[in-house]
């Protein structure tokens, strides 16, 4: 039976990790992800794992350590953050292609420079295009769950891609929160154990990555493409069966208070906890504000965002991500693509804020809501805003 | 001594497989030492072994989708990473193996790469990789550039050589620098086995990456390897240049086990090193006097080599 405990996020990462049964696991130092490695190494040390902890002398090779391993028929596990994923950001686009089901946790975090421990999304969305499954947590519970998910979706033979799982660092990844952890058996009873399309057998010998002349260069990233885009109904039945097995239900993107609402707030991660309370706040005081989460990150859930809008006019898009030159933050840009020629489509106003570790508190919730409505009546000057920047 | 070496009888003449785990029709030039010495590796090895390719030219020639010449289960991720790809290959069997997933059974596990993803821009790949111990042979074909992006200079390309970014000029005479001793750096890391090997020298080749294999932990067999292209020399004397780096003492054979150096053949009668630049390119626009002074070099680090054998 599961049980309830209060427990770090990090901890519960890595027990999800363990209960999956995870057999190779590369592994590199940084903050904040290096609780779930640490306890994972733990887990081996003490035989709670049957697993290889393999002590890498860089991202770059822990994530290279990921494909040798995954591509000889295990089940990998590895997590990183920040300067570390960058590190890796060469091999990161190898497994996609190469269909290494390979999971992957990233404690999100700012990019140097300056150098900051602290959370924001700046180290995944320059990895935006490597060609994985992506989710990200807003809670405890959910960094747990997805975790198993992902093992689930990303080794499920239809799909056979690596998958990521955002959770954000700190914030999400260093507090201690009830999460309920299943049990042995009931994990069992939703993850089978990893059987590969292919692996590297010398009884069946088979050549992976190999050199893609031009002639078949376009297939081959087509191919993944395709399956890619594809796995979104992998990712949505995983989450069903894991529904009707422990009752939590998970879509691609999430609604809060939506109905009759004229303008929505739209995040991903952690802080849509805060911007729940605001939500509340603000419809107490009588305002038509609503929020939605977009859960699914890659493949991008196009119609379930446009359902999950419904007759909103106004949406305020929050990027925890500041792309210096660029028209707007990277979740504003994919959103006014997405609505680009839609009859009828909300007016979007892209907003960033919380990087490197800034509080987006209630108030900056407020603050945006109340822009955007004041931009939805005269088009703002600029493309985006900087909210919660210091006066002096 | 090491245990795994007892039951080795060794290849000769009369032994030599006939398999070839790399089959021929890939697409390497006419003349590549570099295929000759993976091809001599790989019959040493035979079928039990999975392949971890480092980018380079070997690499290309061999698997142009959808063609391969790999008879063995391979596998290329990039440039720098093999020896990292190799361990967690084996990490994962050493699992699986463990576990009850797959039969238990060994298999060789040989990381393969040039001079310049070896000694240059892999070094801490392979590093990590000897330093945790994994049971992986790594192959260095050292063809002293980096051929498949047209013939740039690495840390392994011999002092004075043109290559395109190191060409001789008003103010330069080729490369700079004396090459790099990759072997001894490998060496420095306590594993049980390294040795070098030229494909002139072809059963001494393959006893050698088959002792690299038997090792447990880590083993590396630094290979040198001709490249008519890159050199500039005829492709059929490709074979001959082997005999004469050796000869010449510019590519001494040896092998270092448990930290103890081995003479694999001593050169009492080297042939002076102009035998060995005449018909290559890259050393014609050399003069007496450089030539004189490589001719120093590499008679004293020969002679250190010498010494070290001598240590135990
Ligand atoms: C990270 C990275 N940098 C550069 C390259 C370009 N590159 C591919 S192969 C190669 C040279 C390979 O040289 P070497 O390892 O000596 O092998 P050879 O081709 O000579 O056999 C280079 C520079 C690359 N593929 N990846
Ligand atoms: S360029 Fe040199 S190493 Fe590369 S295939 Fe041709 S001869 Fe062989
Ligand atoms: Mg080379």
């Amino acid at each position: 039976m599961a049980k309830r405990v209060g427990v770090e996020v990090s901890i519960a990462v890595a027990d999800a990790v363990k209960l999956a049964n995870a057999d190779v696991i590369p592994a590199y130092p940084i903050t904040p992800q290096t609780h779930i490695v640490e306890h994972l190494s733990d887990l081996v040390a003490n035989g709670e794992l049957d697993a290889e902890f393999v002590p890498v002398e860089s991202e770059h090779a822990a994530m290279s350590c990921c494909c040798g391993s995954s591509a000889a028929g295990a089940r990998t596990f590895t997590s990183s953050s920040s300067q570390g994923l960058s590190l890796m950001s060469e091999i990161l686009y190898h497994p996609g292609p190469m269909r290494l089901p390979i999971v992957m946790v990233v404690a999100n975090r700012a990019l140097a420079a300056p150098i900051s421990i602290w959370n924001d999304h700046q180290d995944i969305m320059v990895q935006r295009d490597i060609g994985w499954i992506q989710t990200f947590a807003e809670n405890g519970q959910e960094a747990f769950d997805l975790t198993l998910h992902a093992f689930r979706v990303a080794e499920d033979r239809r799909v056979s891609l690596p998958m990521i799982v955002n959770i954000d660092g700190f914030t999400l990844s260093h507090v201690i929160e009830p999460i309920e952890i299943l049990s042995q058996e009931e994990v069992d009873r939703f993850l089978p154990s990893f059987k590969p399309r292919v692996r590297l057998d010398v009884k069946k010998p088979v050549s992976m990555g190999p050199v893609g002349v031009p002639e078949v260069y376009t297939e081959a990233k087509m191919a993944h493409n395709e399956v890619l885009k594809a796995s979104k109904k992998v990712v949505v039945q995983a989450w069903k069966e894991f529904a009707d097995l422990f009752g939590r239900e998970y879509h691609p993107v999430e609604t809060y208070r939506v109905d009759d609402a004229e303008a929505l707030l739209v995040t991903m991660g952690s802080i849509s906890e805060t911007a729940m309370t605001a939500v509340d706040a603000m419809r107490d005081k009588g305002e038509k504000v609503g929020l939605v989460r977009i859960r699914l990150w890659r493949p991008f859930p196009g119609p379930e965002f446009r359902k999950a809008v419904g007759k909103a006019q106004v949406l305020a898009v929050i990027d925890r991500c500041l792309p210096p030159g660029a028209v707007c933050g990277p979740v504003g840009e994919e959103l006014r693509s997405l609505f680009y020629k839609v009859p009828g489509a909300p007016k979007i106003f892209s907003f960033v804020a919380g990087l490197g570790g800034r509080d987006v508190t209630v108030e900056r919730f407020n603050e945006i809501v109340s822009k955007a409505r004041a931009y939805a009546k005269k088009r703002p000057t600029e493309n985006y805003e900087v909210i919660g920047v210091r006066e002096q | 001594m090491i245990p795994e070496f007892e039951k080795f009888k060794g290849f000769s003449a009369k032994n030599l497989p006939k398999d070839e785990p790399l089959a021929p029709g890939h697409r390497a030039c006419q003349g590549c030492g570099e295929v000759l010495a993976l091809r001599m590796v790989m019959k040493a090895l035979g079928r039990d072994v999975i392949v971890c390719n480092a980018t380079g030219c070997m690499e290309i020639i061999s698997s142009p989708f959808p063609q391969t010449a790999w008879n063995v289960p391979w596998i290329h991720v990039a440039f720098e990473n093999a020896a990292a790809v190799a361990s967690g290959v084996e990490s994962a069997r050493k699992a699986l193996m463990r576990k009850g997933r797959i039969p238990k059974k060994h298999v060789d596990i040989l990381a393969v790469g040039g001079d310049g993803a070896t000694g240059d821009i892999g070094l801490q790949w392979i590093s990590g990789a000897f330093e945790r111990g994994h049971d992986l042979l790594y192959v260095c074909l050292d063809n002293e550039a980096y051929m498949n992006t047209g013939v740039q200079r690495s840390g392994c390309t011999p002092y004075g050589a043109m290559t395109t970014t190191s060409p001789p000029g008003k103010k330069s005479f080729g490369q700079a620098t004396w090459k790099k001793n990759v072997p001894a750096i490998m060496a420095a890391h306590g594993i049980p086995y390294v040795a070098t090997a030229s494909p002139a020298y072809y059963l001494d080749l393959m006893n050698k990456v088959k002792k690299a294999a038997l090792v447990n932990g880590p083993a590396y067999v630094h290979i040198y390897s001709p490249c008519p292209t890159g050199w500039g020399s005829a492709g059929e004397r490709s074979v001959e240049y082997s005999k004469l780096a050796v000869e010449t003492r510019v590519f001494p054979l040896y092998e270092v086990i448990e930290g103890r150096y081995i003479m694999s053949r001593k050169i009492t009668k080297p042939k002076p090193v102009l035998d060995y630049f005449k018909g290559q390119r890259r050393f014609r626009h050399l003069t007496d006097e450089q030539i004189s002074s490589i001719q120093n070099k590499v008679d004293v680090e020969y002679e250190k080599i010498i010494k070290l054998s001598e240590m135990t």
